[in-house]
């Protein structure tokens, strides 16, 4: 059953069919998935999503889709975890950590990939793509195999080696290019317009990002169904922050939750923080980053797409922006690793050092029940928390061993 | 031929260059502006471009030669 109207230009409201398009020919503006609201409340329950799968796909009446066809490893409905250590820690008792780094792939971009694939699917695509220098890559050539598709990686010439294995397993061609940031962009634009190739984030882009709203019904869904006073959330294109945003509005509109209250924090590394910069100088143009220059790889997007729409969404809610000073990153991962046992990339590190800065500018109260959104997994940056590694060397006797952690016990 | 969509960002006195006037008159590409602002300071265009693949790269350099920042209008596609 379908509830898709068709697709609508973010700027100027002109209607498009539900094909695999993602630019308004008028206004070059983004375009975005339209939805039957009403024929959606007619069928959603919090009964009807209660008795779905364990997985994003039990919000499926609110997912781009048509049928139930679904190419799904089982991403989604991942814990959300009262963080009592941390929070005793930094003054909050209710602060919940979303842990979307136990995901098939190990990152919430598995959701919208999961969406991307599906339609790509519907749409007859026999290959899908995409262009990544990280977690996309992997998830996409899991998705591909899942589905029985081909796929296409993009990635630039001089990617970490454990990257490149992290595609190349699932079978995908990986291509590496030779050439500038700019160039890699561009050539996969041109690219997606020749090749009748899904790529997930070009020509799909308005139905793999609806997936990012998963994030927001579990969120509310595992909080009894309300929604939390505050939402910290890291920053690369924006699409993510604009459809947490989206999909607690979206619970509230069908009355499957109270009206929401939630304000919306945006973390970015300072090494790359074009959205936060422009929120904080109170400009309405995004001013891209050339070269962005941050450990967080995966937050490393000099040109967001969804950039504007995330600060119109931080103004609606009434919440804060953080760059986060790259030293404050492997900080923030090493936090959140030895009070929660959780491990988490580099994104996330800028994720709990941001939430350490707007806690300190009195942004959230104590009791005001506050979600931290995980994105990925520690494993797949290693390389940014190796330095961070101490060990303690012993010979080989009980003395030894006793002398050299006196100080430790 | 293909066609790329593309935003240009002034800033400083590069607002007062008629870069895309100048890129026209130089290259074998269509310029079709959609959208544009320009302050005092600072200014940006939205065009799409057509033509040959290989005329509309060394068109973008040059405009990059100038000083001005050229992106996609979709914003990176190169996703982490």
């Amino acid at each position: 059953m379908s509830y898709i109207n068709g697709l609508q230009c973010r700027e100027c409201g002109r209607n498009y069919p539900a094909d695999p398009l993602n630019v308004c020919d008028f206004c070059f503006g983004p375009l975005e998935v339209a939805y039957d609201y009403g024929k959606i409340a007619r069928v959603i329950s919090r009964k009807s999503i209660e008795s779905g799968p364990l997985s994003m796909w039990r919000y499926k009446d609110l997912l781009p889709v048509e049928g139930s066809d679904y190419v799904d490893l089982g991403t989604g409905y991942t814990p959300l975890i009262h963080a009592k250590n941390l929070g005793r820690y930094l003054g909050l008792d209710y602060l919940y950590i979303k842990n979307d780094a136990v995901n098939p792939t190990y990152s919430f971009k598995d959701r919208v990939v999961s969406v991307a694939a599906t339609r790509a699917q519907e749409f007859e695509f026999d290959t899908i793509a995409c262009a990544s220098t990280g977690n996309l890559a992997g998830s996409v050539a899991a998705h591909a195999a899942k589905a029985g598709m081909k796929s296409f990686i993009f990635i630039p010439d001089d990617l970490e080696q454990g990257k490149i294995v992290g595609a190349s397993i699932y079978g995908s061609t990986v291509v590496t290019i030779k050439g500038t940031y700019d160039e890699v962009n561009r050539l996969c634009s041109e690219l997606a317009d020749i090749y009748p190739w899904a790529f997930v984030n070009i020509n799909m882009r308005p139905y793999y990002v609806e997936g990012s709203k998963t994030l927001g019904y579990e969120v509310a869904e595992q909080l009894g169904w309300r929604a939390p006073a505050h939402c910290v959330v890291p920053l690369a294109s924006g699409a993510l922050f604009t459809r947490v945003w989206k999909g607690l509005n979206e619970l509230a509109d069908l009355r499957l939750i109270d009206p929401i209250s939630t304000q919306m924090h945006m973390t970015q590394p300072k090494g790359n923080s074009p959205i936060v910069d422009a929120y904080n100088s109170d400009v309405n143009h995004i001013r891209p980053v050339k070269n962005p220059n941050t450990i967080a790889k995966s937050l490393a997007i000099g040109n967001p797409a969804d950039g504007i729409y995330a600060i119109a969404a931080l103004r609606e809610s009434g919440g804060s922006a953080i760059s986060v000073p790259e030293e404050e990153i492997v900080r923030g991962i090493q936090l959140l690793a030895e009070t929660e046992g959780i491990f988490t990339e580099t994104a996330g590190g800028v994720v709990i050092s941001g939430l350490k800065q707007i806690i300190k500018n009195n942004s959230i109260q104590r009791d005001e029940p506050t979600v931290v959104f995980i994105t990925g997994n520690g494993l797949k940056t290693l390389e940014a928390v190796a330095h961070t590694v101490n060990t303690v060397p012993i010979l080989p006797t009980v003395d030894s061993f006793a002398t050299a952690i006196t100080n430790r016990l | 031929m293909a066609k790329l969509k593309v935003n240009f960002t002034f800033s400083d006195n590069l607002v007062l260059r008629p870069v895309i006037w100048e890129l026209g008159r130089e290259f074998s590409v269509i310029t079709n502006i959609r959208k544009a602002e320009v302050r005092d300071d600072f200014g940006w265009v939205m065009l799409e471009l057509e033509g040959e693949e290989s005329e509309i790269i060394v068109s973008l350099d040059w405009v990059r030669s100038t000083g001005v920042q050229v992106d996609l209008v979709s914003g990176d596609v190169v996703a982490g």
